[in-house]
């Protein structure tokens, strides 16, 4: 068990730059997710973390240990891979067994340890088979019991659940998490899947083209989020997103977006008044706007804006309504429960807690 | 509604005209193989009976008198021959395969189509240059010598099936094995060797056959050691038919029997070849 530091992390391929300086200090015991869309690095970043890939620049160090020219084999690292990679001209004990075997364990503790790990993930009676003959989820388990029968310093995961059917998924996620918090180990956990990296990560770093956008808890990153991006990227819906001009009347703030004016009132002032008259981003959570009639008693802090409704997805659970305002579309996510028509005039409540403005220029959040 | 009628006629007239393109392919292939055997165990007498297409009476005494020749010590060197081939080739071979499966370098393309050009040059070319070249180095009529040819022969054919066999197998697998504990050259003999064996297996099966098969450069480099298709040429050249058909028939024993052993690990080579 380790903390695990990058500095200034840089990795080229040719000329395309995978990994744009990334900086990263990952606790003790902590699961951290690298969340991003394909081709953003964080694999890469894993890699590199791993010993499969050296940096062009930056340093990579577990606890004050450098280890960034060491072979993975020295790191006392782990990895469980997307695809598995179980060996399979190795039956499964073997399979775990390996690591050991090379660090020249005796042969009973080899053994304690196998079952200690085939146990924990329920793998026990699979022991004695092939590979070829088990189904995509168990292989899964065969190949997170390798990783962790070693007793990793940091245990790397590349998008382990991704080739699982959409049960599975939900089910391993949960375990996995309650495997990783039974035995402490430092964990970086790579995904594309929000949900996964919301609902498994003490803290996710949100990477795009190569750099680090965001790091922090599930709840910051979700209700804060540092930018464009990982506003846009985290949640479903996605966040509404339209452009407005701040305009400062008496000591009051409106946000003036042409179809409708969101009046802020006066506890942004101070916060904008640097932009004032300026083109910004204005960012709203499909779940933190709601019709008028369903408003509930506690929210006070809100602004309207009129629309026709556009659009209806009813989910069972959920339902989405999109809301035409005259030259956008706003999506408003409220309880299955409630129906609605084509072409009805709605009211839509704005929380204005919930509100967030990003600079048009940089793409940062201002709000 | 003659429609459906017809595309049922099409459908067996289809289904015909395969299987007799498949029989004419067989019988074509088959024939062959039939004959040498069955004449080389019919009687002399039975052989010449232009009234018997099929004989009735069989022998063993043309492989016997082949043997009597001192076919059983060319057979043996036939063996020592190809398997020598089959390591070295295999020696030399492995590793290229390999570099050109998993690694990415410059030059690689134009490499490897250099190495099947070397194959374009009609051996006859360089028999008289190679026979000199041996006398100078003392290889002449060693099977070492004759080894070595073949290698020259079988190695692009050895570079490029080893490497598209390695390139059959996973990265992860092999990244897998460097995460626990092994190094690059620990993975590539615990890993990738034990995974690529069948397939390898195959290949090594192949150059045999090519190595036993070869005649040309064998009975140019060979006086005394002889391998068994040179004995063969010059031995079986004026012996009756029957002598003939019977070293034929040695000729393809040892290729079926192998191609027989090899044939689920052949199906295996090509299904990640053409991968």
């Amino acid at each position: 068990m380790v903390d695990v530091h990058l500095r200034n992390i840089v990795k080229k391929f040719g000329k395309t730059i995978a990994v744009n300086n990334i900086t990263l200090d990952i606790n003790d015991g902590e699961f951290i997710v690298l969340l991003g869309p394909s081709g953003c690095g964080k694999t890469t970043t894993l890699r590199v973390i791993a010993g499969l890939e050296k940096p062009d620049q930056g340093r990579v160090l577990f606890g004050d240990r450098d280890v960034t020219l060491l072979p993975p084999r020295h790191r006392n690292v782990s990895m469980v891979f997307q695809s598995y990679a179980v060996w399979p001209h190795m039956k499964v004990y073997d399979n775990i067994a390996f690591p050991l075997k090379i660090k020249h364990m005796p042969k009973n503790e080899i053994d304690k340890r196998v079952r200690w790990a085939a146990e924990l993930l329920q793998i026990s009676e699979l022991l004695d088979r092939y590979p070829h003959q088990l189904s995509g989820g168990q292989r899964q388990r065969v190949a997170v019991a390798r990783a962790i029968v070693v007793e990793p310093d940091v245990l790397l995961m590349d998008e382990p659940l991704s080739n699982l059917d959409a049960l599975l998924r939900v089910k391993m996620r949960s375990e996995l998490k309650k495997l990783q918090r039974r035995i402490k180990v430092t964990t970086i956990y790579v995904t594309h899947d929000q949900v996964e990296a919301m609902t498994m990560g003490d803290r996710i770093a949100v990477m795009n083209a190569g750099k680090l956008m965001q790091i922090g808890t599930p709840e910051d990153i979700y209700l804060k989020p540092a930018n464009v991006f990982v506003a846009g990227f985290v949640g479903t819906p996605q966040m509404n997103f339209f452009e407005a001009t701040i305009k400062e009347i008496k000591n009051v703030t409106l946000l003036d977006a042409g179809d409708f004016k969101i009046d802020l009132g006066s506890k942004f002032v101070d916060i904008l008044k640097d932009y004032v008259n300026k083109t910004v981003i204005v960012g709203i959570r499909p779940e933190h706007m709601v019709p008028k009639e369903l408003m509930p008693p506690s929210l006070k802090d809100v602004a309207f804006i009129k629309g026709i409704i556009d659009f209806v997805e009813a989910l069972g659970s959920d339902t989405i309504i999109h809301v035409n305002t005259g030259s956008m579309i706003l999506v408003v996510k409220i309880s299955g429960s409630h129906r609605y028509q084509l072409g009805q005039n709605v009211s839509i409540a704005i929380d204005l807690d919930k509100i967030h403005v990003f600079r048009k220029d940089t793409q940062n959040a201002i709000i | 509604m003659s429609q459906p009628s017809s595309s049922v006629t099409m459908y067996y007239l289809r289904k015909i005209v395969v299987a007799g393109l498949i029989i004419i392919a067989v019988v074509w292939i088959a024939t062959p193989f039939v004959i040498s055997i069955l004449y080389a165990f019919s009687s002399t007498e039975d052989y010449y009976n232009f009234r018997l297409v099929i004989p009735l009476t069989y022998t063993f005494e043309h492989v016997k008198a082949l043997i009597d020749l001192g076919a059983g010590e060319y057979i043996m060197n036939s063996i020592i021959v190809a398997l020598m081939t089959i390591g070295i080739s295999f020696l030399l071979g492995l590793p290229a395969g390999y570099a050109f499966a998993k690694y990415v370098f410059p030059g690689k393309d134009p490499l490897k189509l250099f190495i099947v050009g070397l194959r374009m040059f009609p051996i006859l070319v360089i028999a008289v240059p190679l026979v000199t070249l041996y006398i100078k180095l003392g290889l002449n009529d060693t099977l070492l010598g004759v080894a070595l040819a073949h290698t020259a022969m079988a190695l692009p054919f050895v570079v490029l099936i080893t490497s598209s066999i390695f390139a059959g197998i996973p990265k992860d697998i092999e990244e897998a094995g460097l995460i626990f504990g092994l190094s690059r050259v620990g993975v590539f003999f615990r890993i990738t060797l034990p995974m690529a064996l069948p397939g390898l297996a195959a290949a090594a099966i192949f150059t045999f056959i090519m190595s036993w098969n070869e005649v040309f450069i064998a009975s140019v480099l060979t006086f005394q050691h002889r391998t068994l298709p040179a004995f063969i040429l010059t031995a079986a050249q004026a012996s009756p038919d029957t002598i003939k058909f019977a070293a034929g028939f040695i000729m393809i024993l040892p290729a079926m029997i192998f191609v027989f052993i090899a044939r689920k690990y052949l199906i295996a080579m090509w299904g990640i070849t053409l991968r």
